[in-house]
């Protein structure tokens, strides 16, 4: 039996296995292939989507398990808090190799959206799980404090 | 853009990928089960002990060998962080105690990960666990790093318990599909010893005796 929830604001479907991981039916199913795998265990944050507006490791959620539910991916991210991420990011220059970057916009976006002036140390807790080769680290808390209006006090 | 160049930015996002997978694979998570799982003596073990209290106690230090177990310690963490696996690593990635629930922070919850059950990794050996209630125990029902006189004192407790009467620990302790997880925890984890229901009529047995902690 088909498997039918919401992806970006649309109705989509899966006839496959419930198994199949969220991240397998986006990319190679739907075709949707702004999020990445990385880890494949829920380590490095590159498959991060919106679950019903939270952020949530699509690598390790069987798509049975969110039938009914409302997805969102980088490709479909709307309003005011994706914007102002977005224009933080292009300011800043973010991304190196750009790998890690749809999911640590992702969890940027969720963090804003959950606490929308967060603290250095709100912004490090929720990005703990966002994982970056090229050490952008920096840059990402940065944008992250522009996106939301708040100056902090570390680098 | 050239052939020889797509070719080279595709081998740097490939390198990514694999840069990203090799620092993402702590041993805790990728552990397979290391110890075979381990049994819990019945009540009626404890028959031969004639003083109650001394029963009792017995009794405890039996249910010790399941609230002492690394699948009820890593989440009744002393300090914000919840450790994991069987060698009871910090829970990689660095998550905290986050809101008054022990749900995690904004932005990186326990459910940005953990769902309502036990899913199998997809690609190799190994699961992350699940339920719909998955949170830390509050810091006031901390038990790492305490000796199991300390833990059933603070069993007891109802200040440090949830308010908790003995017939509700009882409750809980026999019933409740979060504690029932511990013998349930998935691929690369070993079970809590022996069942849920050994562990829930040893409960009953501990209080119907006094409830005496040992010593």
């Amino acid at each position: 039996m088909a498997i039918d929830f919401q992806l970006n604001g649309k109705p989509a479907s899966f006839a496959g296995d419930p198994e199949t991981p969220l991240l397998w039916v986006l990319r190679d199913h739907l075709g949707l292939t702004g999020t990445k795998y990385g880890c494949g265990v829920a380590q490095c944050g590159a498959c991060t989507v919106h679950l019903d507006g939270k952020n949530r490791r699509s690598c390790v959620t069987p798509v049975g398990t969110i039938a009914g539910k409302s997805v969102t991916t980088i490709e479909g991210v709307t309003g005011k808090t994706a914007e102002a991420v977005r224009a933080a990011w292009v300011g800043l220059d973010v991304p190196q190799c750009g790998f890690c970057q749809s999911g640590q916009g992702m969890s940027a976006i969720g963090l804003l959206t959950a606490k929308p002036k967060p603290t250095d140390d709100d912004i490090d807790h929720a990005m703990a799980g966002n994982i970056c080769r090229c050490a952008t680290y920096v840059r990402i808390r940065q944008a992250i404090k522009d996106a939301a209006g708040v100056k902090g006090v570390r680098a | 853009m050239s052939r020889a160049g797509m070719k080279l930015q595709l081998q740097h996002l490939g390198l990514a990928a694999l840069a990203i997978a090799a620092v993402a694979l702590p041993a805790a998570v990728i552990a397979r089960q290391s110890a075979a799982p381990v049994g819990l003596q019945p009540v009626s073990a404890f028959a031969g002990i004639a003083d109650p209290a001394a029963r009792s106690a017995a009794i405890f230090t039996e249910m010790g060998k399941v609230l002492t177990h690394p699948r009820c310690l890593n989440c009744h963490p002393r300090t914000d962080r919840p450790r994991q696996g069987d060698a009871m690593a910090l829970h990689n990635p660095p998550v905290v105690r986050g809101n008054a629930k022990g749900e995690g922070a904004p932005g990186l919850q326990c459910s940005t990960c953990h769902g309502p059950r036990n899913v199998a990794f997809a690609n190799g050996t190994g699961s992350i666990p699940g339920h719909p209630l998955w949170h830390l125990a509050p810091i006031e029902m901390a038990w790492q790093g305490k000796s199991l006189r300390e833990i059933c004192e603070q069993l007891k407790d109802r200040r440090r318990n949830g308010g908790k009467t003995l017939a509700q620990i009882h409750e809980h302790n026999a019933n409740d599909t979060l504690v029932g997880w511990g013998w349930n925890p998935g691929p690369g984890r070993t079970p809590a010893p022996g069942t849920q229901a050994q562990f829930g009529a040893l409960t009953k047995a501990w209080i119907d005796t006094g409830a005496k902690c040992p010593t």
